[in-house]
């Protein structure tokens, strides 16, 4: 008798709760475009929001409800976008592929450091304690931590502690744009091949001091092509609406502080950019 | 006088002293440099606004720069002669301001230019104002306007006036050389501090190693104030606002708060000093008093520096030794390694302690953590370094602030003292408050957008 009570008892409160979660399942159903999840598996879930969505999944959704297109997507092959844009019966579309560039070319062997830094290995923790010693205010502190926050192994430091870009890797999240204590990164599409290698607000020989690449304002460049660059705050600025597919600026550039970046990363200085020969560190207060 | 040597704050750290070399010497002026290069950016909040031109001749004591809105503070020459240029100059954080380069005119006097004096009948709104106007800034080092600090909110009363005498920072003996030599100051400073405030008592807390000054300062008190002096035991971080008031009142400021919300006010002694010197003549701020100390020093001293001078022209004057590898600017456990002689004294150095090449244990290597928790006893906030090290490793900055009192931490470094596994936790945890600032400000912009 005990054994049927429980069992009924149980049996009927299964029931019940089995039937409140079927009137559940209809009364609070949600319908969601099963192509949703599809999408998504096609996506490279790298969630690195490169496309401008927090993650692979909102941009599937946006990719369904047709307020996107699938080339809006850089990390993903060419095939995968074509994937997605044939199941979906859309246009790929073209984005044009970003990558981040570095402002600042100066390394260990061209960029003299006022003191050296001892302490937590990080270019945000060095900015923090009398802006990290490097000669320039500006310039790159060579911590990497850049190169620790990419999450696609695109940025490298070389041998004279600058990062080097990936473009072939790199799918412009804009992380390391973020982390830079000193703002030396932004994103490009990859056809801004004319660049300007230095963020010093310096002029003239006080720049030369810090660095050899540094960019001295003298205004060669602005000169050559009068409606592509300005000088503004002793800086050239590259207007990307003109067209800037030319290498005359960089031609008479003294330090090499305006340069070409060629296809496979490469750079190209002009024919008067001094020429850097020494490959060792420099000691504090030599140039 | 009121001697007690139980009274303090719990945990902290106990340095070597090192202050008896330059303690019992006495303020000398300092002569002025070829160049004087002056940052409008000493003080925290705005940048002054500067209203001379290249060119144009100034005096000794003159407006070069006013301040840029509410936080903010005036700027004026500390001597007389023309200004070179206006250009930016280098800060020690290693960013750049805007300043002016001032070239003193040959023999330059001592004469300072008088103003307008602010009497001590004057309305408190005037004298705070005056206060504005003389330039000062907490000349303990933390450079935050005075009358910002001294504008006490609606709804708050303030019954104790503390004037902070500690100098907890080993090798500085500023404050102490002040309160020996300007008492008369101290206390006409002290009077105006009681316009301001309205405070019912007037503490003066010194520490047991500076009991010299503290008998001069109760032998000089005019009957007509309510001022005691306290002598606290000898620890660090003493001088912090927050571990002064739980010493002397035996109260604690709120997570958060400030002083205001247990009725205190504290302000420095050598502000006091100040104040009370340079209001009765409508004056500005033109030098400080710092003590240049340190093992690569040969005159070693405190001096009465004209703000502005260049540091490198400071340390060729006092003798630096050649093979100079560390300059501190302020003390060696809350200052900033200097990363550049080529900047200037500002209001808020209170001192300089250079280290020879030799003198400098040189950073060992950075052990994992042993969970030992010297630095958890250590803490004068009772916050739990450890875990909050630990927890900066992984990034995990919002954690560190909403569960474990991240932004509480005045970065006084009695942690990174006491970890024998030399790990740089105040760094970890200065770079995690700038991110988590960093953060709030660009959500509260996003916010308002």
């Amino acid at each position: 008798m005990t054994i049927l009570t429980a069992i009924l008892a149980l049996g009927g409160l299964t029931l019940l709760l089995a039937l409140m979660l079927i009137i559940a399942n209809k009364k609070l159903y949600v319908y969601e475009d099963p192509r949703i999840d599809v999408v998504e598996g096609m996506l490279p879930h790298a969630n690195c929001g490169a496309c401008g969505y927090p993650g692979c999944r909102p941009f599937a959704e946006a990719l369904v409800k047709g307020e996107m297109l699938p080339g809006k997507c850089t990390v993903s092959s060419e095939e995968g976008r074509n994937e997605i844009a044939t199941y979906l019966g859309v246009d790929a579309g073209s984005e044009e592929k970003r990558v981040a560039r570095l402002a600042c070319a100066g390394g260990i062997n061209v960029a003299i450091n006022r003191a050296n830094y001892e302490g937590m290995s990080s270019c945000r923790g060095a900015a923090l304690i009398s802006g990290g010693g490097k000669g320039c205010s500006w310039g790159c502190l060579g911590h990497g931590d850049c190169e620790e926050v990419c999450d696609f192994d695109a940025i490298s430091m070389n041998a004279f502690g600058i990062p080097v870009v990936d473009e072939a890797k790199c799918t412009a999240c804009g992380d390391c744009v973020e982390v830079c204590p000193k703002d030396l990164f932004s994103i490009h599409p990859v056809s801004h091949r004319l660049w300007v290698a230095c963020k010093s607000l310096e002029a003239g020989d006080g720049v030369l001091e810090d660095c050899e690449v540094g960019c001295t304002a003298c205004g060669k460049c602005a000169m050559d092509a009068p409606n592509l660059i300005t000088m503004i705050h002793n800086l050239p600025v590259i207007n990307y609406s003109k067209n800037h597919q030319t290498q005359v600026p960089i031609q008479r550039c003294p330090t090499g502080a305006i340069v070409w970046i060629d296809e496979k990363g490469g750079v190209i200085k002009g024919a008067e950019a001094k020429k850097i020969i020494r490959k060792g560190k420099l000691k504090i207060g030599e140039s | 006088m009121l001697t007690s040597l139980k009274n303090s704050f719990k945990h902290g750290v106990h340095p070597p002293e090192n202050k008896e070399e330059t303690n019992g010497l006495p303020i000398r002026q300092f002569p002025f440099a070829p160049l004087i290069i002056l940052p409008m950016q000493q003080h925290i909040g705005n940048p002054s606004q500067i209203i001379v031109k290249e060119g144009q001749e100034v005096s000794r004591g003159q407006l070069l720069a006013k301040a840029n809105g509410y936080m903010s503070v005036p700027m004026h020459s500390p001597v007389s002669g023309n200004i070179r240029k206006i250009a930016d100059v280098l800060l020690i954080s290693g960013q750049t301001s805007p300043g002016i380069y001032l070239e003193p005119f040959p023999y330059s006097g001592q004469e300072v230019v008088v103003g307008k004096p602010i009497s001590l009948d004057a309305s408190p709104e005037e004298i705070l104002k005056g206060i504005q106007d003389a330039g000062i800034v907490g000349l303990g080092g933390a450079a935050f306007p005075t009358h910002v600090k001294l504008k006490i909110p609606e709804g708050k009363t303030c019954d104790h006036l503390i004037i902070n005498g500690i100098e907890c920072e080993p090798y500085l003996t500023t404050d102490h050389r002040v309160m020996l030599e300007q008492a008369d100051d101290i206390f006409t400073g002290i009077r105006y501090l009681l316009r301001v405030t309205d405070a019912k008592e007037v503490i003066i807390g010194i520490e047991a190693n500076k009991q010299d000054a503290a008998d001069h300062l109760t032998s000089k008190v005019p009957t007509d104030l309510p001022v005691k002096v306290q002598v606290v035991p000898v620890k660090y971080p003493q001088g912090a606002e927050k571990m002064l008031i739980t010493a002397l009142l035996g109260k604690e400021v709120p997570s958060g708060g400030l002083p205001i919300e247990v009725n205190a006010v504290v302000v420095n002694v050598a502000t006091t000093a100040e104040i009370g010197r340079l209001l009765p003549h409508g004056q500005g701020i033109q030098e400080r008093v710092i003590t240049i100390t340190g093992p690569g020093v040969k005159k070693k001293g405190n001096y009465l520096i004209p703000i502005g001078t260049p540091l490198r022209y400071v340390l060729e004057q006092v003798g630096a030794v050649d093979n100079i590898s560390e300059v501190y600017m302020g003390g060696p456990m809350m200052g900033v390694s200097a990363s550049s002689l080529d900047i200037s004294i500002v209001k808020g150095t209170s001192g300089i302690v250079v280290f020879g090449d030799n003198e400098v244990r040189k950073v060992g290597k950075i052990y994992p953590c042993i969970k030992c928790s010297a630095c958890v006893d250590a803490c004068p906030i009772f916050l739990n370094p450890s875990k909050l090290g630990i927890l900066a490793k992984f990034e995990a900055y919002d954690t560190m602030a909403d569960e474990y009192n991240l932004m509480d931490c005045f970065e006084c470094g009695s942690c990174s003292y006491v970890c024998p596994s030399n790990i740089p936790l105040v760094q970890y945890f200065r770079l995690s408050k700038a991110l988590v600032r960093k953060k709030k400000s660009a959500k509260q912009q996003k916010s308002n957008a």
